[in-house]
């Protein structure tokens, strides 16, 4: 009973796998139950449910595979008790009965289904029976047509042969024929001037004739071939050398020269020297353009040393258009030029390259040319040959630049080298290893430390201009101090042209001065800004960023103009020293505050203003602003001394001339102050208020309220009479003179030609010491009568009254004064000083 | 042994001798009157050491006239130096005239120069713008005029000093007016050479360098001493700024002529030694035979350089301006100085500067 039950499990599972949508989903629990038992019939273990397997070899499990009913029987008699055992039984019955009906359930449903399959495999037998039968018929037709074909090819052997053969010939024919046609068919591209195409023809022949040359025919044909190739060839020469083919013919004509086998090098040589003749053209054209301004360098000369003199005699602010206004324009003008340069011949230069580099070099690097070493030596003539050219065109560029002497716009020139430049690029792209680049960046910085040299020529000039005009200021409306703070509608009377809206009191000449030197110095550093601008292709060269800066700018140019400012004022000193005739006082008082200035702010800020304009980076050595400072306080100190000493020496020249053109001892009795001595105070209060102007007054020391008197007494009583009788008594020396001495003792040594401090109370002291000192020295050398010597006690006297006041300490006038008197008393024949009473009547009447 | 110095003090109608002993460290002092008038100039003859010349001046009528004449000295004046310097201003003996040297007619005589090392018969006198050659005859007693320069030129011209050159056989003179310097051959009496504008102001007076034909030293109211060579009169060979005031002499030492001695208004007198411009640029050169015997730190010191120049030192003694200084023709270390106010210094070259030349 399990048997059969066992043996219909295989149609249970086959066809459940047939039916999925079997009656029995509702039962599902007991499906799986007999689909678990199927499956584990026919050892399909697939998910390896090891925990069944134990229970499973037990003989007495009911539902085990190996399940053995004597045991099962056995050990349900053994175990269990007669009541059990019916109760098993029925539970048995029960299963079975169930168990059955499943299986009846089953059969039914899927009977159709067994009979239908039976049917389809009876049916499926039949049909291969007759397929069958058909094969073998096929596989005989095969055969008979295998045979059938073998015979045919057997017959057609022979012809096929033949056949090959003639077209063969055929085409041996056609050869033949396309040779012996050849010279005509070159001769007719020659005369329709199709030579690629007559090349190409050649080329294809060439190896077959050569090879079959040793035949007469074929030699023939070669030879005339030849003849019509070298004949091709002299004309593809011929255009070659003509050279007014455009670039693109020449370089086709240059490719199938080549192919012809012409050598290389020549064809290289040709073509560059054909180059290098239209090159030449365009060189001529520039040269052209500078040329017709050679001849006329005096006018041109002329024109740029009148520029900066019209610039600077008009308001400074517009000096930079000034300046640009009256510059020799040639024809045309730089950035023309090179723009010309550029357009000619820089880019028929780069076209060149490149076509000599598609002709000779890449295209020789693929064909068959390669192996001849051609675009090494293609490219060392290229090199040479731009070299060589660059370097005449950069030697017209040179000499235009050259010649771009006025300093006009600035940013003419920098477009221009800019442009210049960056149009040289397109030449290193296309020669990587040139040196030309280079040299043109060269150029460009030969060109700018050309400029900032102008430059600072044009600030000297400038420079010496404004002196100039400052000068003629000063010299026009015998201005000055008085003019100006008496009369000061004087000036705008007599202010001729230059004299109109020039500022002519000293401070305001120094501060037009000052202001147009920096405003020019300022549009200067910006001109010369442009070469460092961001959209200059050279700007980003090292040099521009570095040296140019600090070199060339800072202290080319900036740093050596002040220098020039200093040494220009210095040599005011030493050239005119003799006489002092050939520079004004006041212009040297002018210039010595200008260096004062510039020690205290104007270095600093300038070089400031550069470094922050330039972004200096301080690499190499620069000159500090310190050492600038020193050299401008050591001008101002230099130029102050100086004014000082001419200054001294025109009144020393007063009172030397009245001292010693006059005879002192027939002079008559005084009555009056001599007029020198108002002169020389006169002209004293004139240079105390011309100093004032630009020095600050400075300390002195205190002195009394009525200082003239006070010193006056204490002078007065060493003129006592026995000091005048002492001086001819040979037996008392040590008397005559013990009252000086003793002041001498005690009073500091004086320094006549000292320096002066930077302030009024110190020039006037420098002044009058030197004055007073050339006084005393001029008596010494003279004789006087009585009167002789009372006229110099007055003249002493009205000096004492009015010199006091401007020194720094008035022991100083005192002593000086003192000596003179002294000194004349002792020179005197009759010395019978005057009462002090009168001498006091008489200068005040004075 | 004796050093004899003489020396003048103007404005003054009497003329010290000062002898200076130098082992004795005395000083003696003889006066002898002079009662022409006061002397601005005095030069004494090379031949005879009792002869000499003074410019002096002259009031006659209200009038100052600058007159020159040749002057002997009484006989027996050294032998006065054996008394007090204190009484020797009694027993002043007078100066005995040996002649005029009268030129009325050319003007006021600035000062008188002898030949150098000549056999004193032959003298110059500078007169406002004539220089005259005089001959004395017969043992100075008789003055003549033997030719006669005269400078021509705008405005009134003075001499205002001058120097007879010791080189070129004693025929060249050097004269000072105003700002220019100018040369003179004797022979001809013709001017040779013309430094114009040689100092910014007057030069107040001349040296000739005594080993160096061509070199000529000058100063004057600009402060500056400037030393020439006359060959080339465009620029000065050298310049020395030290003063601050005129500077009224300048005089080359008689056998070391590095030595250079200045007195200025600045009442300074200074010494400097201008070796690159002296005879002995590298210092006194050393023969061999003395090289040998010499140690050998010795020879070390003796480097070939060129020596710089250097004020040696500034001697601050004079209360008042300087006007005169001059070396002492016995002994070359030996100079002195006389300032306004009467003071005579009389100094010595340092010793340390002394040994280094000598050695």
């Amino acid at each position: 009973m399990a048997a059969h039950f066992l043996c219909c499990g295989g149609f249970f599972w086959s066809d459940f796998s047939m039916d999925p949508e079997g009656s029995m989903l509702d039962e599902s629990g007991r499906r799986r139950k007999v689909h678990g038992m199927l499956k584990l019939y026919y050892g399909l273990n697939e998910e390896g449910k090891a925990p069944e397997q134990p229970q499973s070899l037990d003989p007495c499990d009911i539902n085990g595979p190996h399940f053995d009913p004597e045991l099962y029987l056995n050990k349900l008699r053994r175990e269990c008790s007669l009541g059990e055992l019916m109760d098993h039984e029925t539970c048995m019955v029960k299963q079975i009965r169930s168990l059955d009906s499943d299986m009846q359930t089953l059969v039914y449903e899927n009977y159709n289904k067994f009979i239908s399959a039976t049917d389809t495999i009876r049916k499926m037998k039949n049909d291969f029976k007759k397929m069958e039968d058909e094969m073998d018929c096929l596989s005989a037709n095969m055969a008979a047509i295998t045979d059938f074909s073998a015979s045919i090819s057997g017959t057609l052997q022979d012809q096929h042969a033949q056949i090959t053969k003639l077209s063969g010939v055929h085409t041996l024919l056609r050869k033949l024929q396309f040779l012996f046609e050849l010279p005509a068919r070159l001769n007719k591209c020659l005369e329709l001037q199709a030579y690629a195409q007559a090349v190409s023809s050649h080329r294809r022949a060439r190896c077959v004739l050569q090879q079959y040359s040793h035949l007469p025919s074929f030699k023939g044909i070669q030879d005339d071939c030849n003849a019509i190739m070298e004949k091709l060839a002299q004309e593809l020469r011929q255009k070659f050398r003509d050279g007014g083919t455009s670039a693109k013919d020449l370089s086709e004509c240059v490719e199938l020269l080549l192919q012809l086998d012409e050598p290389a090098e020549e064809l290289c040589e040709k073509f560059l020297s054909h180059a290098r003749s239209r090159l030449e053209q365009d060189l001529q054209g520039l040269e052209a353009e500078i040329k017709p301004h050679l001849p006329i360098p005096a006018v041109k000369e002329a024109a740029t040393c009148r520029s900066p003199s019209t610039a600077a005699l008009g308001s400074p602010k517009d000096s930079p258009k000034m300046l640009s206004l009256p510059s020799p324009t040639p024809n045309t003008d730089i950035l023309e030029f090179i723009d010309r340069g550029c357009n000619e011949f820089v880019s028929s230069l780069c076209l060149v390259i490149t076509s000599y580099q598609e002709l000779f070099i890449n295209h020789a690097q693929t064909g068959e040319l390669a192996s001849k070493n051609i675009p090494q030596m293609a490219n060392n003539k290229l090199k040479a040959f731009v070299d060589d050219l660059a370097a005449r065109y950069f030697s017209l560029v040179e000499r235009r630049i050259q010649e771009e002497k006025g300093v006009s716009d600035n940013s003419l020139l920098v477009r221009a080298l800019d442009r210049f430049h960056r149009r040289l690029q397109a030449v290193s792209k296309l020669l990587p290893g040139s040196t030309v680049p280079n040299q043109g960046t060269e150029i460009v910085i030969r060109a700018a430390t050309e400029r900032v040299k102008q430059y600072l020529t044009a600030l000297q000039s400038f420079y010496m201009d404004s002196l100039t005009d400052v000068r003629q200021a000063l010299a026009t409306p015998r201005l000055s101090v008085a003019a100006a703070s008496v009369a000061g509608g004087g000036a705008h009377l007599g202010g001729a042209a230059s004299g109109r809206d020039a500022p002519n009191s000293l401070p305001e000449l120094l501060s037009s001065l000052s202001a147009s030197i920096l405003n020019q110095i300022k549009s200067v550093l910006a001109s010369v800004h442009l070469f460092t601008a961001k959209d200059i292709t050279f700007s980003n060269k090292p040099y521009f960023k570095g040296e140019f800066c600090s070199q060339g700018v800072r202290e080319n140019l900036v740093v050596n103009f002040i220098r020039f400012v200093c040494q220009s004022s210095r040599q005011f000193c030493e050239s005119a020293g003799d006489k002092g005739g050939s520079t004004p006082p006041a212009l040297l008082l002018l210039l010595s505050r200008l260096c004062l200035d510039f020690e205290t702010s104007t270095i600093s800020y300038i070089l400031t203003l550069t470094d922050e304009q330039f972004l200096v980076q301080h690499q190499n050595p620069i000159t500090p602003v310190t050492t600038l400072c020193g050299e401008a306080r050591e001008a101002a100190q230099k130029l102050l001394n100086h004014y000082v000493k001419v200054q001294g020496l025109i009144i020393s020249q007063m009172l030397r001339k009245s001292v010693e053109t006059r005879d002192w001892v027939n002079t008559i009795e005084p009555r009056n102050v001599r007029a020198v001595m108002k002169r020389v105070v006169e002209d004293t209060t004139s240079i105390d208020v011309q100093v004032g102007l630009l020095y600050e007054e400075g300390v002195r020391k205190a002195h009394s309220s009525d200082s003239s008197k006070r010193t006056f007494s204490v002078y007065s009583s060493s003129r006592q009479q026995p000091r005048y009788a002492a001086s001819y008594t040979p037996s008392a020396p040590m008397d005559t003179n013990l009252l000086s001495n003793i002041h001498k003792l005690f009073s500091e040594r004086i320094d006549i030609f000292s320096s002066v401090e930077f302030n009024k109370v110190s020039v006037m002291t420098g002044i009058i010491k030197i004055s007073l000192k050339t006084f005393l020295e001029c008596v010494r050398l003279r004789t006087f009568g009585r009167y002789g010597l009372q006229q110099i006690q007055v003249d002493c006297h009205y000096l004492q009254m009015y010199l006091w006041r401007f020194v720094s300490d008035e022991n100083l006038v005192h002593f000086l004064l003192d000596e003179i008197v002294g000194s004349s008393a002792h020179r005197c024949l009759d010395p019978c000083p005057m009462e002090q009473s009168v001498i006091e009547v008489i200068c005040e009447r004075g | 042994s004796l050093v004899t110095k003489q020396i003048k003090i103007r404005p003054n109608l009497r003329i010290h001798i000062i002898d200076f002993d130098d082992e004795n460290n005395i000083i003696n002092k003889n006066v002898l009157l002079h009662q022409a008038g006061e002397i601005w100039h005095i030069a004494a003859s090379p031949a005879d050491k009792a002869v000499i010349t003074t410019c002096y001046n002259k009031t006659s009528d209200s009038r100052v006239v600058s007159c020159a004449a040749v002057w002997r000295m009484p006989s027996d004046w050294d032998s006065g130096s054996h008394e007090s310097p204190d009484d020797s201003a009694h027993n002043a003996q007078t100066l005995e005239l040996l002649c005029h040297l009268d030129n009325s007619a050319h003007g006021n005589a600035a000062c008188v120069l002898w030949e150098p090392m000549g056999d004193g018969k032959r003298v110059i006198s500078l007169a406002d713008n004539h220089a005259l050659l005089w001959d004395l005859q017969e043992s100075c007693t008789q003055a003549t005029v033997s030719s006669t320069a005269t400078l021509e030129g705008k405005g009134q011209l003075k001499f205002t000093s001058g120097k007879w050159s010791p080189h070129h056989n004693c025929s060249q003179l050097a004269t000072a007016n105003d700002t220019s310097i100018r040369g003179w051959d004797l022979r001809t009496m013709s001017q040779i050479y013309c430094i114009e504008n040689a100092h910014g102001q007057l030069v107040r007076d001349l040296d000739f360098n005594p080993n160096r034909q061509y070199y000529l030293a000058s100063c004057g109211d600009d402060c500056k001493v400037k030393f020439w060579d006359v060959r080339n009169v465009q620029e000065p060979v050298k310049t020395l700024e030290e003063h601050s005031h005129w500077v009224w002499s300048v005089r080359y030492n008689h056998s070391h002529d590095q030595l250079v001695l200045t007195a200025s208004s600045d009442s300074r007198l200074i010494l400097s030694n201008m070796v690159s411009i002296s005879s002995e640029p590298f210092g006194h050169l050393v023969d061999d035979e003395e090289l040998s015997e010499g140690e050998d730190n010795h020879q070390e010191e003796k480097s070939k350089e060129p020596l710089k120049d250097n004020v040696v030192s500034t001697y601050e003694e004079h209360e008042d301006s300087v006007y005169a200084a001059e070396w002492s023709s016995a002994d070359p270390w030996l100079f002195a100085s006389l300032s306004y106010d009467g003071r005579l210094v009389i100094n010595r070259v340092p010793r340390a500067l002394k040994y280094s030349i000598l050695l």
